[in-house]
């Protein structure tokens, strides 16, 4: 246990990065070898992540790997650590990367060195992210990652990539300053900025609601949650394959993260009184981008609205704040990542061999590609929440949680799934069944070893976990359960209080 | 005997003395030897700027006072010298090649950089108005030749012409409320017009104050170019030759600042609810303004003049603050605001295509892919100007709002944090041009000097998350010597 497993696990794709700069040679050897660098600096991350989770005690709700050294003068210090809560969404990272750079291999053919640096630098600021147990340090990594993923939106991005960048950038950045002045504050609040301190410090009832609205200012833009999910249609539809991928199943869950590790138990009593305001946004979330999904002609805007939708159901069983909600949110965020990873995969597959998302340009795809037909078969599935695939379990958990609260919001949200039904469905009809008649279609090939090696291990987890959610749910639930302990007893404390006071 | 006390007094000088002296050495050098001494001038006056950094650093600590109390330094004062300095270092070094290449090499050019050092270290470490508006003086008299150096360009001349009308304006507001401030408080140095304020709070005598003090803001606001006392900056950058913008961008702004800060802190504590308002104020238009008008400029130079009246305001928040958490901020501001600033105009002087220098934010389009190495420094010195972590604007940004958010000036700072969300938009817009346009004809070979400016002001900026204790806890003994 002595060496610092965590930062290793975090620096590595730095090192990786700086390796794949520093090289110099020319042409194909140049992108050959920016590419099995990154290969293996991701895999032997990955590696070095199931180290962790392997010596990971989920028993113990306490942060684990802990490493603290003196960072800036005073009380802000390199402090990290993962308890069942990050520490699945760590793992999601380093598992994905792998598949992006396989995902990257072929479709990126210029600039390279720079796509494979911009993406391992991304991967170090997403795990560290997750791994943080200082704000300020969590800020830096938070923050961080808008600047390799502006460049990979706007270097490898689609036709209208500037401005689907700059919105993506200028979005994300205004809600997270925001969220750094609330860090301000508590700092000067609570005298440090560790989130291990922080969770244990009650901040006084004014404070709390600011507070929780600047990092609702910050994570709702991130998760995103509707009426500022605007930037992510165009993101997801600009970025390169691998680039939606990582938007899709990592950055996203950033919001998502962000309200289970300091929005809900930080500021318990504001949460508690502002949850129908996340309630209401969840159930426009859910019903209106459903609908919005129905209308789209873009794959990848159908699955962007999609993942919308599906933040909603995390943000409500979030802030339903019962043990079935916050793991179904959990769960959810997981399977979405597993899920909507592999959805823009199999988009990128198409893309890549006719260069368009238009659904109406395919049509017929199971009679040339039955494997690919297979795989986006469990996929389109998993996304509409059938039993039986991991979709099913974060909707399910997190509808039992939020009816225990709020009977209505969870009614209303029920109609959500059947709409993800239609819209998921409507998609799967339109590009894979039906005659193949168009012509530009009539040699289009099945997936080759690249793309099952990509698609291969999703379906197999989608599958594994939607049968047996147990691994990734006890994972988290002792720290969940704190959670929610703490969350009770701050509540209680308040309802005491209050009481006193009439 | 009368040595013994002599030597001891000028001590807290010397590098004032050395500087000034030096310069007059080396402009009879310049003088005999004509145009053929100007590399050796350059040379000997990056020594100079060297030397008198090392006295900063060697002289006795603690709190060193002299000239009766009118000259003082401190440790605010070593840690702003230094940065001044270095700056004023950095722009000799950076102006070799461009002087050499556009035939303009007059060796008038660094001694004139040197007697502006001077005043420079003469401001910082100011303690009464006289030796104030002696200091502002030498440096600004130097500043308005140098703007008009290239004495055949129409622009260098206006600049030159236009900085030296409005500078001279603001020196007589800012003499006009020094003699407010001595007829209010009957002394002119700053601990006794604190005493004073303090003493005599009646109400008469405090507004007569405040009227001193607003016109020694005006002063003060238009060397550090804060709105509403702007006007000169986006022109005088433009029309400067590039290396001398460089310069103006980077020490005289450590000078200004100091000033600012020194009378503010130490001469009107008393009175800190009446010009908290005046300082948030210019900090609040300076930021706005710097944010939005910089997104319709097409120019770089002028681009980076309202950037730095954009930072000024970012600088002032600190000074807001009133408090040495505030103080410590605007210190770590302007130490990385100046390194930011150098790597910046490193860059923009390697701006250079078939024998002339280009400006246009559209010259660098492509630059990604004809220089990777320049565009990726600068892309990251751009995302570091916008306050991205982890580069280190952020963590100039971080101390500054951090000191607000203590002093309770909530709206400063959300109206600071979303204007600098509009300011990285125009930041961004360069590093679209450099990223994701089709490349432009490549520029001529960076020069070494500014391929090593660039290098350690790209590397400090990029590193600086790494091991940033070091500058901070530097900055926060500084700022605790002025309380």
């Amino acid at each position: 246990m002595s060496w610092p497993i965590l930062s290793v696990t975090t620096f590595l794709p730095l090192v990786g990065a700086l390796f794949i700069m520093l090289m110099h040679s020319d042409g194909e050897a140049e992108k050959r070898n920016a590419r099995w660098i990154a290969l293996w600096t991701t895999l032997i991350t990955f590696a070095i992540s199931l180290i962790l989770l392997y010596r990971f005690d989920p028993a113990s709700a306490e942060f684990q790997f802990v490493e603290k050294r003196p960072w800036l003068a005073g009380a802000i210090t390199y402090h990290m650590g993962v308890d069942g809560i990050s520490l699945p969404f760590l793992i999601l990272t380093t598992a994905l990367m792998p598949v992006c750079i396989i995902a990257s291999w072929l479709p990126i053919q210029h600039r390279v060195k720079e796509y494979m640096a911009a993406f391992l630098v991304l991967e170090t600021l997403m795990v560290g992210t997750f791994a943080a147990l200082d704000l300020v340090l969590f800020y830096l990594f938070f923050e961080g990652g808008l600047i390799p993923m502006f460049l990979i939106i706007g270097v490898w991005g689609g036709p209208r990539r500037v401005y689907a960048s700059f919105k993506f950038f200028l979005y994300t950045f205004l809600g997270s300053v925001l969220m750094l002045l609330a860090i301000m504050a508590m700092y000067w609040n609570a005298g440090t900025t560790e989130i291990p301190a922080l969770l244990r410090h009650g901040f006084p009832r004014d404070l709390q609601t600011w507070a929780w609205l600047a990092f609702l200012a910050s994570f709702a833009v991130k998760l995103p949650m509707w009426p500022v999910h605007t930037w992510l249609p165009d993101a997801h539809v600009e970025a390169p394959t691998a680039g939606s991928v990582i938007l899709a199943a990592i950055l996203l869950k950033m919001g998502g993260y962000g309200f289970l590790r300091f929005s809900l138990p930080m500021f318990p009593a504001a949460s508690h009184d502002l949850a129908p305001l996340i309630f209401a946004l969840s159930v426009v979330a859910v019903i209106y981008t459903s609908l919005v999904a129905l209308a789209q002609e873009d794959m990848k805007k159908l699955i962007a609205y999609s993942s919308v939708g599906h933040m909603g159901f995390v943000t409500m069983g979030i802030f339903a704040a019962t043990a079935q909600g916050v793991a179904g949110g959990i769960f959810q965020m997981i399977s979405h990542g597993i899920v909507s990873a592999a959805l823009f995969l199999c988009v990128g597959v198409v893309y890549d061999r006719m260069h368009t998302r238009e659904i109406a340009a395919y049509g017929g795809l199971v009679n040339r590609m039955p494997l690919y037909a297979a795989a986006f078969m469990v996929f389109t599935l998993a996304n509409l929440g059938l039993p039986g695939t991991t979709g099913f379990i974060g909707e399910f958990l997190t509808l039992i949680g939020t009816f225990r609260i709020n009977t209505w919001v969870a009614a209303l949200v029920t109609t959500g799934t059947i709409l993800s039904a239609a819209y998921a469905l409507w998609l799967y009809r339109k590009v894979i069944f039906g005659p193949l008649t168009k012509p530009t279609l009539a040699a289009i090939k099945d997936l080759n070893y690249r793309e099952i090696i990509t698609l291969g291990p999703l379906v197999v987890l989608t599958i594994l976990f939607g049968i047996y959610p147990k691994p990734v749910i006890d994972l988290s639930a002792a720290s969940v359960a704190q959670l929610l302990d703490n969350y009770e007893r701050a509540i209680g404390a308040a309802k005491t209080a209050a009481l006193l006071a009439h | 005997m009368t040595d013994t006390v002599e030597i001891p007094t000028l001590l807290p000088a010397l590098p004032e003395i050395v500087l000034a002296v030096g310069a007059m050495l080396l402009l009879m050098v310049g003088v005999f030897r004509g145009e053929r001494a100007t590399k050796g001038v350059e040379a000997g006056a990056v020594l100079l700027l060297l030397l008198a950094g090392l006295i900063v650093v060697w002289l006795p600590a603690g709190k060193l006072v002299t000239f009766g109390g009118s000259f003082v330094v401190d440790g605010f004062a070593r840690f702003l010298k230094l940065l001044a300095l270095a700056g004023s270092a950095a722009a000799i070094v950076m102006s070799s090649n461009y002087l050499a290449v556009e035939k303009r090499g007059s060796f008038e050019y660094s001694i004139l950089i040197l007697l502006s050092s001077t005043g420079m270290m003469m401001l910082i470490s100011a303690a009464d108005l006289i030796a104030l508006y002696l200091g502002l003086e030498l440096m600004s008299l130097a500043l308005y030749v140098v703007a008009a150096i290239d004495r055949d360009s129409v622009r260098s001349t206006e600049a030159g012409l236009k900085y030296f009308v409005l500078g001279a304006l603001s020196s007589g507001m800012l003499l006009y409320g020094a003699s407010l401030v001595y007829g209010f408080t009957g002394t002119v140095s700053f601990a006794g017009i604190a005493k004073a304020a303090s003493a005599g709070a009646s109400g008469a005598a405090n507004l007569g104050l405040v009227f001193g003090l607003v016109f020694l803001f005006a002063g003060f606001c238009f060397k550090v170019s804060a709105v509403p006392f702007h006007m000169w900056t986006p022109d005088v950058y433009e029309g400067a030759p590039t290396p001398i913008t460089a310069f103006f961008a980077a020490a005289p702004k450590v000078a200004g600042i100091a000033m600012f800060v020194r009378t503010t802190i130490v001469a009107f504590p008393s009175i800190l609810a009446q010009w908290q308002q005046i300082v948030v104020f210019v900090a609040i238009a300076s930021m706005a303004l710097g944010a939005f008008a910089a997104i319709g400029q097409t120019n770089i130079k002028r681009l980076m003049a309202y950037s730095s009246i954009g930072h000024m305001g970012f600088a002032l928040v600190g000074l807001a603050a009133g408090t040495p958490e505030g103080v410590h901020g605007v210190l770590v501001y302007m130490a990385i605001y100046v390194a930011m600033t150098l790597g910046v105009f490193a860059c923009i002087l390697s701006m250079r295509r078939d024998g002339q220098m280009v400006e246009n934010i559209a010259d660098l389009a492509g630059l990604a892919r004809t220089k990777p190495t320049m565009a990726f420094f600068f892309a990251m010195l751009l995302f570091s100007l916008a306050g991205i972590p982890p580069l280190a604007g952020f963590f100039a940004k971080f101390y500054v709002f951090l000191a607000a958010i203590q002093a309770g000036l909530f709206t400063l700072a959300v109206i600071g944090v979303i204007t600098s969300v509009v300011g990285g938009y125009y930041y961004l817009m360069i590093v679209k041009t450099m990223y994701f346009d089709e490349p432009a004809k490549p520029f001529e070979p960076m020069p070494y000097e500014l391929k090593a400016v660039l290098a350690v002001t790209g590397l400090f900026n990029l590193l600086f998350f790494v091991y940033p204790s070091p500058l901070i806890q530097a900055a926060d003994a500084a700022a605790k010597s002025l309380f």
